[in-house]
């Protein structure tokens, strides 16, 4: 059934999955090697009699041969590689690749993206897991593997296929997240994720069942268009957007949100604040605007509640933390809240140019989150960041940026994502939306303003957190900020291509 | 080209300043150096226009993010013209004031400060109200910084506060800017955001007034009027000198600019509706402000408080949208900037010496250090609004343009003018005279003795002298209030006809 062509169109998921396995593949021989050789060197010496310099010979030789960094660059190669592939299959979009699969210009910019923060995630977990002293090798093939998921998420076209995305995601993430094991709170968080996701997973499911139990298609295009909305069907449909609804963390499906960024390794939490939102909320996009449910004035009621309840509920939870990573936590559920006006909307250019966006800013901010973190904690209380601006100031500095950026001040590109937002609301008359998120933008600014007060106030505050940062966290910094920034000021460029590849013209 | 070369300028210097701000000199000479460039240029464009029936002098125009209609569109009038004479001005005076006071981060410093001038002068300039938005908020952030690291006491309370008042402002204002916008596309196709065509969009009369008070909700809080002036006295205390300078001298008057630039011609029916509120707060702002400037024990925030009252006069000046009046609006501010300026400058310098900027712990400096009394006495009367000064030529403009309009508003409004000759000479008596304090005092230095003189010569020239000012400004405020006579006789027109419809 599948030829080579199909699997020629589904090139970046081949090598995203190769490398994955090529990934394990090498830990396994290069650690079994450095096995035997650590307990050859051992039985060259008499036995019987205990050698105390032994046990640390040994764990000299591992020191010695380790095999971080290689890993480290392989799954770079695997992902700057799967990026440039993207390009080979411009010429042939957009095509069904098996019934399961949809590679087009709307899905490849989705995976594009999702390959660039994966990239991000990567080059900031490098100098953090240094720091924390864990074996770090399997972290990027999970890592891998979750990115895998994410873009096999927004090529799909069926509801099969989307689960697997899903599924690849959670199972690589719960990994993920508890891959700090010593931390309790890691521990903890990858727990909750686990029952949590089982659990969306399981009305997703469900759901799934019920739309196909009526509609006999499990595919976006015809599933609906045939069910005319029998009850069966609706009950269905509920149920799958109580699944995506977790995922994206709207209300009121929001509550393992800020546990599970708090618990996580900083990387990962951005990695979930972005790869794995931006993921959904694309399916969900092509879903309602694929099978124009999204014009169905229920589904309108009921994503405005839901966009209009995460908002408030995001920023004013918000206020009331004392930990950066549970702001941004909150500030992530009323961002979700946002995008939602653009999918009334119908404007995937503004979507996807907020996800953009929201894309750099959040990785930014959980990268100096990273860079800041040490081997015992991460640095996420606010009053780490006392005085942090004159103790190393380029990382005040983008945290700053990364800040107004959410926060949706001029020169940032949060400001004109965050403009088009409006622009497409206001267009399609969706005032009240307009006016929430409005209202919400001024409550946004209070706590983002007090973690940024903190990092300009005088006294000096926690001095222990200046750890120095390693030079691929610095260049994923810098990168980050630069596309900030200058989609903030010129962002013609970037919406030339988004709009040439997602309408046409 | 040299409309940007005066944003660029002074932007390249902060970050200069910024970059080698280890070395706090350089740090302040760059800064001194920039400012002076742009002073060149606005003389340039100062005594270079010449011919001055074209309204607007130099403009420049090219499509910025074409897909939502914006452009990089910058023109100058004689308003802006005087207007970012007077920013570069307080600019210079600031970077002076701070040679001494500012000790720590003097780069960071110089930068923040050099980046709030240079979004100011393109909040001048603007004429694409997304671009105007862009340097609106530009001088917010480092505004904030100002306040923030280098304020007083209570400093991150005031940052915070600045902040969230001028910011929701700011949000309303661009709520009603894409609104606008959107109108005038399901009108005319097209989707825009340029001042010149946004001009006479067909608007109802109910959604006129509804975008007018979202640009007025940025404006008033900037202006600030009666209720919404909040923030003001806490972030001009807590706002180190220069801070409070740029804060009196310029950011109140962008709130001005922007009424008398935006709103009257955007939104004219709206406005005419509008002007009795706005004529009833402007009234309630300058007695309010003098009132409570009256009460302030801390010198610092006299001054602030005596801004709203100084303000109140350009509010009632805008709305009475006449020549006279609108050119003693633009008096009034000049003279409010510079001798506000120097009031806080000279309350910066008492500081300086002797920490505390309470005046229960002062008296008597009259003896100590005549030279600053004097020059505090001739700021403090240019403030009540002595002849011969700028602020008698702009208040008394004011009030005779306020006059056939609102004669009960002229009335309040000169009576609030004998509050302000009671809070200053209040303020003479207990810090000048009165029985003497403890504190030493020395007199000023050469340098802060040139930047109050400075200062005084512009007051006095001004006061006795205002034509030269008043031309650059009289082609743009002759077509404001034809505009607004023509939209009165229409708006007059609107009415009867309403009317006449009632009465059959």
């Amino acid at each position: 059934m599948i030829t080579f062509h199909d699997i020629f169109n589904l090139l970046p998921f081949v090598i995203l999955a190769a490398a994955a396995t090529l990934l394990l593949l090498t830990i396994g021989f290069l650690r079994h090697r450095l096995l035997t050789k650590a307990l050859r060197g051992s039985a060259l010496r008499p036995p019987g009699r205990v050698n105390p310099h032994m046990l640390s010979e040994v764990d000299k030789l591992f020191e010695n041969f380790k095999i971080h960094f290689q890993i480290y660059i392989m799954a770079i190669v695997a992902l700057v590689a799967a990026f440039l592939s993207i390009f080979l299959m411009l010429d042939e979009i957009p095509r069904q690749v098996t019934p399961l699969l949809v590679i087009d210009f709307y899905g490849l910019i989705f995976l594009g993206l999702i390959l660039t923060a994966g990239l991000s995630v990567l080059l900031l977990s490098y100098g953090y897991l240094k720091i924390k002293n864990e074996p770090a090798e399997e972290y990027y093939a999970l890592l891998l593997l979750a990115v895998l998921g994410g873009g096999i998420v927004v090529v799909s076209n069926h509801l099969v296929s989307f689960f697997l995305g899903l599924e690849l995601i959670n199972i690589a993430l719960y990994g993920l997240i508890a891959y700090t094991r010593s931390n309790e709170k890691s521990l903890e968080a990858a727990f909750k994720y686990l029952i949590l996701a089982a659990a969306s997973d399981a009305f997703l499911l469900f759901g799934i069942a019920l739309i196909y139990g009526e509609t006999g298609s499990m595919q976006f295009s015809t599933m609906i268009a045939t069910a005319q909305w029998t009850t069966m069907a609706l009950a269905g449909m509920a149920l799958i957007f109580v699944g995506i609804g977790f995922k994206l963390s709207l209300f009121p499906f929001q509550m393992w949100t800020p546990d599970v960024y708090e618990g996580a390794p900083a990387p990962i939490t951005g990695f979930i604040a972005t790869v794995s939102k931006a993921a959904v909320f694309a399916v969900l996009f092509r879903l309602l605007t694929s099978t124009e449910t999204v014009a169905d004035p229920r589904m309108v009621f009921l994503l405005s509640l839901m966009a209009i309840a995460s908002m408030f509920f995001g920023n004013i939870a918000a206020l009331f933390q004392t930990n950066v990573k549970r702001v941004l936590a909150y500030s992530s559920i009323s961002h979700m809240g946002y995008v939602v006006i653009g999918l009334l909307a119908k404007e995937s250019i503004a979507v996807t140019f907020y996800f953009i966006a929201y894309f750099a800013a959040t990785l930014g901010a959980f990268g100096v989150i990273t860079a800041l973190s040490k081997s015992d904690r991460d640095a996420d209380e606010i009053s780490d960041y006392r005085g942090l601006a004159w103790r190393r100031p380029w990382l005040a500095a983008v945290f700053s940026i990364m800040l107004l950026s959410l926060a949706g001040i001029p020169v940032t590109a949060g400001f004109l994502a965050k403009f088009y937002l409006v622009t497409a609301g206001v267009g399609s008359s969706l005032w009240l939306l307009v006016t929430v998120l409005i209202i919400n933008s001024v409550i946004g600014l209070f706590y983002y303003l007090r973690i940024m007060i903190s990092m300009y106030s005088n006294d000096h505050g926690n001095e222990s957190i200046t750890s120095d940062s390693s030079l691929s966290t610095g260049i994923a910094l810098a990168a980050l900020m630069f596309l900030v920034i200058s989609i903030g000021i010129l962002p013609t460029p970037l919406l030339n291509i988004l709009s040439l590849a997602l309408t046409g013209r | 080209m040299i409309l940007i070369l005066l944003i660029v300028v002074p932007f390249l210097a902060g970050l200069l300043a910024w970059a080698f701000g280890k070395k706090a000199s350089f740090a302040r000479w760059i800064s001194l150096v920039g400012l002076a460039i742009d002073t060149l240029l606005v003389a340039i464009l100062w005594f270079g226009a010449g011919n001055s029936n074209d309204v607007w002098l130099r403009s420049v125009n090219f499509a910025w993010i074409p897909q939502f209609g914006i452009s990089f569109h910058l023109a100058l009038d004689g308003l802006g013209l005087v207007l970012i004479a007077l920013s570069v001005f307080l600019g210079i005076i600031s970077v002076a004031v701070s040679w001494t006071e500012i000790q720590d981060r003097v780069g960071f410093f110089h930068f923040n400060l050099l980046t709030v001038v240079a979004g100011i002068i393109g909040v001048f300039m603007a004429l694409d109200l997304i671009l105007f938005y862009f340097f609106w908020e530009i001088m917010l952030v480092p505004m904030y910084f100002l306040i923030a690291i280098w304020g007083h006491e209570n400093r991150l309370y005031a940052a915070v506060k600045f902040f969230l008042f001028t910011q929701i402002g700011s949000l309303f204002m661009l709520f009603a800017m894409v609104g606008l916008a959107f109108i005038h596309y399901q009108s005319t196709g097209l989707f825009t955001f340029d001042y010149f065509k946004l001009l006479g969009t067909p608007l109802t009369p109910r959604i006129s007034l509804l975008l007018a008070l979202g640009f007025l909700g940025a404006f008033a809080v900037k202006l600030p009027i009666f209720l919404l002036h909040t923030w003001l006295p806490d972030a001009h205390t807590e706002a180190p000198t220069a801070g409070s300078v740029i804060l009196a001298g310029l950011l109140l008057k962008t709130g001005a600019y922007g009424i008398i630039r935006f709103v009257l011609p955007l939104f004219p029916g709206a406005s005419i509706d509008l002007a009795p509120v706005a004529m009833l707060f402007g009234v309630l702002g300058i007695i309010y402000g003098a009132a409570m400037a009256f009460a302030q024990t801390d010198l610092k925030r006299l001054v602030a408080y005596s801004s709203v009252s100084h303000l109140g006069f350009v509010l009632i000046g805008i709305f009475a949208f006449n020549e006279l009046a609108l050119q003693g609006t633009v008096l009034q501010m000049v003279a409010h900037g510079v001798s506000t300026g120097a009031l806080f400058v000279l309350v910066g310098m008492i500081q300086e010496r002797i920490h505390t900027r309470d005046m229960g712990q002062m008296g008597g400096f009259w003896g100590k250090a005549p030279v600053l009394a004097g020059f505090a006495m001739l700021f403090a009367l240019a403030s009540l609004g002595l002849p011969g000064t700028a602020n008698f030529a702009g208040e008394f403009l004011i009030l005779a343009g306020v006059y056939p309009v609102s004669v009960k508003t002229t009335a309040f409004a000169a009576a609030g003018l004998v509050f302000s000759a009671v809070y200053c000479l209040w303020m003479m008596y207990k810090v000048f005279f009165g029985p003497s304090s403890k504190e030493t005092l020395p007199d000023l230095s050469l340098r802060e003795l040139s930047i109050v003189f400075i200062s005084a010569v512009v007051i006095i020239w001004i006061g006795v002298h205002p034509q030269p000012i008043l031309n650059k400004t009289a082609a743009v405020m002759k077509n404001t209030q034809s505009n607004m006579a023509a939209a009165h006789h229409e708006n007059t027109l609107e009415t009867r006809f309403v009317l006449n419809k009632l009465i059959r």
